[in-house]
């Protein structure tokens, strides 16, 4: 939902920006920002879809409790994404379903 | 890999109820181990961006995150060892913790247990709710706050009390736009305080009202809210459609049980409280002698009572431990004092009369 200007409360400290690969392009995120934050900050809302109904999913408890917000990050499905940090060079994906571990590409 | 690691006293959750007892019991002399399931330590102070209002003891006039951090720099230098990425994921058969680390599992023995797990967001269903856009108003109260992200742009808040309220505000100061707040009861639920700043804003609270529909494709585009009558039931012709793009559920917190239980501490209901809390006594002991219980986990209350809970649990065990000073018995006291004093007005009283059940219970056991 795009970031948001001076906070008048907090001082957030910049970080870096790190190239990462989001369902096969390229984004620019802040590094160490949690993955789902940078994907919101991009416009990117849906997380992943529902084995049975293939229902759209994302953010619901934001701290790592309810497993609602997983992708496949780096060819490992169910990565919590509002707990595990952008690193450089990583490769996220809507994850489809449960995922299988390993096909990067096939759960596309 | 499974290693194993010792400990006088293990204690899990380092919100403000487990920094509390680990710079107490530490304090005393009694080596600590802090364990906490995110990468950083606080629990819920860490989202807390206004200030807190009660005592100087209690940080009064200081923001949230940095009583957080106040108490971590104090822990530190107390020596108390503190292992963040570390949750706790069962208790074995002879009374040491299981903590998966990494991809590693941590077999710690210790000799007392301090729970202060915490509580976690309740939630609400009703058709739409699984779409992208309805989440926890503490999801959305992290990610501004802490991770500078606003999660909606036009935002209906479920539910008026504390939670409800100050989200709200806060995101308000963060830029979002807040269309109203339902509450089911016939009364806001929150203190006046933040109350009245969402209402000079000009952000409506709907009293006796709910959500009936979250509606959208790919995301919450719309939401039907609408009056309910005195048993909660929705009041037919009364609907109303908002365009938001997110839907916050800020309707409660239930204390976070799960190792509690398995160790075979007693349970026991208060609706006030949060429901499902293990019973304990004055000084935090739950029904079995070595494993102590604060914070939202031993009832939901604010971040100052949860803060001297656990204290209270870290001076007693460390006691337990043979580790006291003159002062202790002293301390003690004035922290049950003060978490008493901490329990009045019109707010903390029905608290107060849960807490006695509580103590009762398990001097009944
Ligand atoms: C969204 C939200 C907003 C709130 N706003 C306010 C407010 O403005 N003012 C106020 O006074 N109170 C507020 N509260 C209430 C708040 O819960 C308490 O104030 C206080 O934080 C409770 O302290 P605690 O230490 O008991 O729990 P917490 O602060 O929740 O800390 C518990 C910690 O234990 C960790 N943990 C749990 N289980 C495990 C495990 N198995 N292994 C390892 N670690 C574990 C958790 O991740 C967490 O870090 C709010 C609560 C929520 C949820
Ligand atoms: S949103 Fe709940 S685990 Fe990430």
């Amino acid at each position: 939902m795009g970031n948001k200007k001076e906070h008048p409360i907090v001082d957030f400290v910049e970080t870096e920006l790190v190239q990462v690969t989001v369902d096969g392009k390229p984004l620019w995120v802040s590094e160490g920002k949690p993955i789902a934050a940078a994907l919101l900050q991009a416009g990117i809302d849906v997380f992943r879809f529902t084995e049975k109904r293939k229902a759209p999913r994302s953010l619901f408890c934001g701290i790592g409790q309810c497993n609602d917000c997983v992708m496949v990050v780096d060819g490992i499905p169910n990565v919590r994404t509002c707990v595990t940090r952008v690193q450089a060079g990583m490769v996220i994906e809507t994850q489809m379903g449960l995922g299988k571990l390993g096909d990067i590409n096939e759960t596309m | 890999m499974i290693s194993m690691k010792q400990c006088e006293l293990l204690v899990v959750g380092a919100g403000p109820a487990g920094l509390g007892a680990a710079i107490e019991a530490a304090r005393l002399g009694v080596s600590v181990l802090l364990i906490d399931e995110n990468d950083t330590a606080g629990g819920q102070l860490f989202k807390q961006i206004h200030k807190f209002f009660g005592s100087k003891e209690h940080y009064a006039g200081t923001r949230g995150f940095q009583i957080g951090q106040a108490l971590l720099r104090e822990a530190s230098a107390l020596g108390v060892e503190v292992m963040l990425n570390a949750r706790a994921v069962g208790l074995l058969d002879d009374g040491s913790v299981a903590v998966q680390y990494g991809k590693d599992l941590i077999q710690i023995q210790a000799s007392k247990l301090i729970l202060a797990t915490g509580a976690k967001e309740n939630a609400i269903t009703f058709p739409g709710w699984t779409l992208p856009g309805v989440m926890t108003a503490g999801a959305a109260q992290t990610f501004s706050n802490v991770y500078d992200t606003l999660v909606g742009k036009n935002i209906l808040m479920v539910g008026s009390g504390n939670v409800g309220l100050i989200v709200s505000y806060q995101l308000m100061q963060a830029g979002a736009h807040i269309k109203g707040l339902v509450e089911v009861l016939p009364a806001i639920s929150g203190y006046g305080v933040h109350a009245g700043k969402i209402k000079r804003a000009g952000v409506p609270i709907w009293t006796k009202h709910t959500v009936l529909e979250a509606k959208g494709k790919r995301r919450v585009e719309e939401v039907v809210i609408g009056e309910v009558d005195d048993q909660r039931k929705p009041v037919y012709g009364t609907q109303k459609t908002l365009e938001v793009d997110t839907i916050l559920l800020a309707v409660g917190l239930t204390p976070r049980v799960e190792l509690a239980s398995m160790a075979g501490c007693r349970l026991g209901v208060e609706r006030i409280l949060g429901g499902h809390l293990p019973v304990h006594n004055q000084e935090m002991l739950s029904t079995k002698d070595s494993v102590y219980v604060c914070g939202d986990l031993a009832g939901v209350e604010e971040a100052n009572t949860a803060l001297d809970e656990g204290r209270l649990a870290g001076t007693a065990a460390a006691e337990a431990l043979g580790y006291s000073d003159a002062k202790t018995a002293d301390k003690k006291r004035c922290l049950v004092e003060g978490l008493h004093d901490l329990r009045m007005g019109t707010f903390g009283e029905k608290r107060l009369d849960c807490k006695s059940r509580v103590i009762e219970k398990w001097s009944c056991v």
